[in-house]
């Protein structure tokens, strides 16, 4: 649905994306990750056909941005990080308005879905953040654009509305709408996302599903365990694998390198000194934990 | 045309709306009207025989040069410009569309000042009628064309101000609303035909209120016609959807093209 090949974007003198190459199939959704400046707006804005790319080839739904817009701009929603609506606009004029020039009819429907209905009349300013951004996002699918660019989509948002915009994101998604998202929030970006690409420093280091992504790092995963009695905080136990281990709210906790044979010998352990396992949970180091080790460490995958 | 209509509602009804567009829609001109027809008219009783046409002028120069550049430099600063490009919004649209919408509200305005003043300050009314209604339009296409090309031209708030009052403070001293053309000094008098807010007062003049023009009145009429078409499409032109998209057309200067009209008229027309 969308194929980036070399692609390249410069301002003078300044390269803000360095020929990188990366393919969104379609009804994906796809995280764009990365840090501020990392090239991920300037990226966003040659799909949206905002920009002209300096090299490379980009493809949206079979159309060039560039040279195709007036054919793109009913195969795309964009949901802008800014919300781009005037101050006096209400939800029902915006609905209207962005509908006529899609030659489609107004969507009032979405206004209910995402809680708008009582606002409708009021204007922009006086909306919430959260209220500004699902006018945003219910402006942007209106007209059911195959392809949804959504830059931020929850920035500021309470944890219902989250919750929510998630929800009607997966159901686009099974709709068939391909979903680009460019997020600062890694959790969000690991629950949504089928894969990712990182961007750093105007190249991508970094893509693959989630689990791929975290996989590929040298990320200790958290074992937290908790018994009735005190056989694990006896002094001396040592258990394969791990590399540090603390006690926390009656709970110890272990990084491993190498979950089984740690798992085992804590469980082997318990068993040896008649004691009883309450609780055990293993973490697997997020996609947060992958992300900050490869921007630090500027490691290309 | 649906898409026309709700376009053209809106930005309607956002002329209302908007605190800052409704003191330059009506507000400040009504009001400027009304205390220059009671304190001006009891000062210098000459001046009721141009209340009309010259406060008809002011309120064109107040609702377009004030109010239209501002706007146009917010929305593309605040990237709803980039929103409505995605969206197929087309640049003529985000252009004309406001034009027009200011363009109605000033014939409301228009028409209070036209009715009410022959019954408030005994202001002798349009002779010809037809000629009032085409010199009014000529006036405010021509200034909403300026006004939506210093919008597009300017790169800040700030900068709008300066070139808006470039236009403003010079039409209000020297464009004839103050004082009569014919007591201008020769040079100043050649300065002030590059105003459109001259050539609406001589229209006015030799045309609807059946005075002596200082020039040929359908020179002036021409001259802010094309002027106001040239404006126009200077400013679609010269548009640019957002300040950090560096690739212009063309470059801003171009806009002093929008004067050419009016220098051409100086040897055309005098």
């Amino acid at each position: 649905m969308i194929e980036v090949k070399d692609f390249r974007k410069s301002y003078g003198d300044y390269t803000a994306v360095d020929s990188i190459s990366f393919d969104v199939k379609h009804g994906e959704i796809f995280g764009l990750l990365g840090p501020n400046g990392a090239g991920k707006t300037s990226t966003l804005e040659c799909l949206e056909g905002l920009r002209a790319p300096n090299g490379g080839s980009l493809r949206v739904a079979g159309l060039d941005p560039s040279s195709e817009f007036s054919k793109l701009k009913n195969k795309i929603g964009v949901q802008l990080q800014s919300a781009g609506l005037p101050e006096s606009i209400t939800p029902d004029e915006a609905m209207k308005f962005f509908c006529a020039y899609h030659s489609v009819d107004p969507r009032f429907d979405l206004l209910e879905r995402l809680g708008l209905v009582e606002k409708r009349n009021a204007q922009f300013y006086e909306l919430s953040t959260g209220q500004q951004r699902r006018l945003a996002l219910a402006l942007a699918i209106a007209h059911n654009p195959p392809v949804l660019f959504l830059d931020e989509p929850t920035a500021g948002l309470d944890v219902a509305t989250r919750v929510e915009l998630h929800g009607m994101m997966r159901e686009l998604q099974a709709g068939g709408t391909t979903i680009v998202l460019a997020t600062h929030d890694m959790a969000e970006a690991e629950q949504m996302s089928d894969r990712v690409a990182i961007l750093l420093k105007s190249k991508i280091v970094a893509t693959g599903t989630p689990i791929e992504i975290t996989a590929t790092g040298a990320g200790l995963t958290k074992i937290s365990a908790r018994t009735q009695s005190s056989s694990l905080t006896a002094s001396g136990v040592i258990f394969p694998a791990v590399t540090q281990s603390i006690s926390k709210d009656e709970y110890n906790i272990y990084y491993s390198s190498d979950i089984g044979s740690t798992v085992s010998a804590i469980i082997a352990h318990i068993k040896t000194e008649g004691d009883t396992l309450i609780d055990l949970r293993v973490e697997r180091p997020s996609l947060e934990d992958r992300f900050l080790e490869i921007t630090n460490s500027g490691d290309v995958q | 045309m649906n898409a026309f209509i709700h376009h053209f509602i809106f930005e309607f009804r956002t002329g209302i709306r908007n605190k800052q567009l409704l003191l330059m829609n009506y507000l400040f001109p009504l009001g400027f009207y009304l205390m220059m027809g009671f304190i001006m008219a009891e000062i210098n009783p000459l001046f009721r025989e141009d209340i009309i046409p010259a406060m008809v002028v002011f309120g064109i120069l107040a609702a377009t040069l004030l109010g239209i550049p501002d706007p146009l430099v917010n929305a593309r600063e605040n990237g709803i410009f980039r929103s409505y490009k995605i969206n197929g919004i087309p640049s003529i649209s985000i252009l004309v569309i406001p034009a027009l919408t200011t363009i109605l509200h000033l014939l409301l305005v228009a028409v209070i000042i036209t009715v009410t003043a022959p019954l408030l300050f005994d202001a002798p009314s349009p002779l010809n009628w037809l000629n009032y209604a085409l010199i009014f339009f000529s006036t405010a296409i021509a200034c909403a064309g300026l006004s939506v090309l210093v919008g597009v031209v300017s790169p800040s708030s700030r900068m709008t101000v300066l070139w808006s009052q470039l236009v403003f403070v010079p039409s209000m001293l020297l464009g004839g609303l103050m004082l009569p053309y014919n007591m201008l000094p020769d040079i100043a008098g050649k300065f002030a035909q590059l105003l459109p807010a001259t050539q609406a007062m001589n229209a006015f003049n030799g045309l609807a209120m059946g005075k002596e023009a200082a020039f040929p009145p359908w020179g002036s009429v021409i001259m802010l016609l094309v002027s106001g078409v040239l404006a126009f499409g200077l400013a679609i032109y010269l548009f640019s959807w957002d300040s950090r998209n560096t690739a212009r057309r063309g470059h801003p200067l171009l806009a002093l093209l929008v004067l050419l009209p009016y220098a051409l008229g100086i040897f055309l027309f005098s």
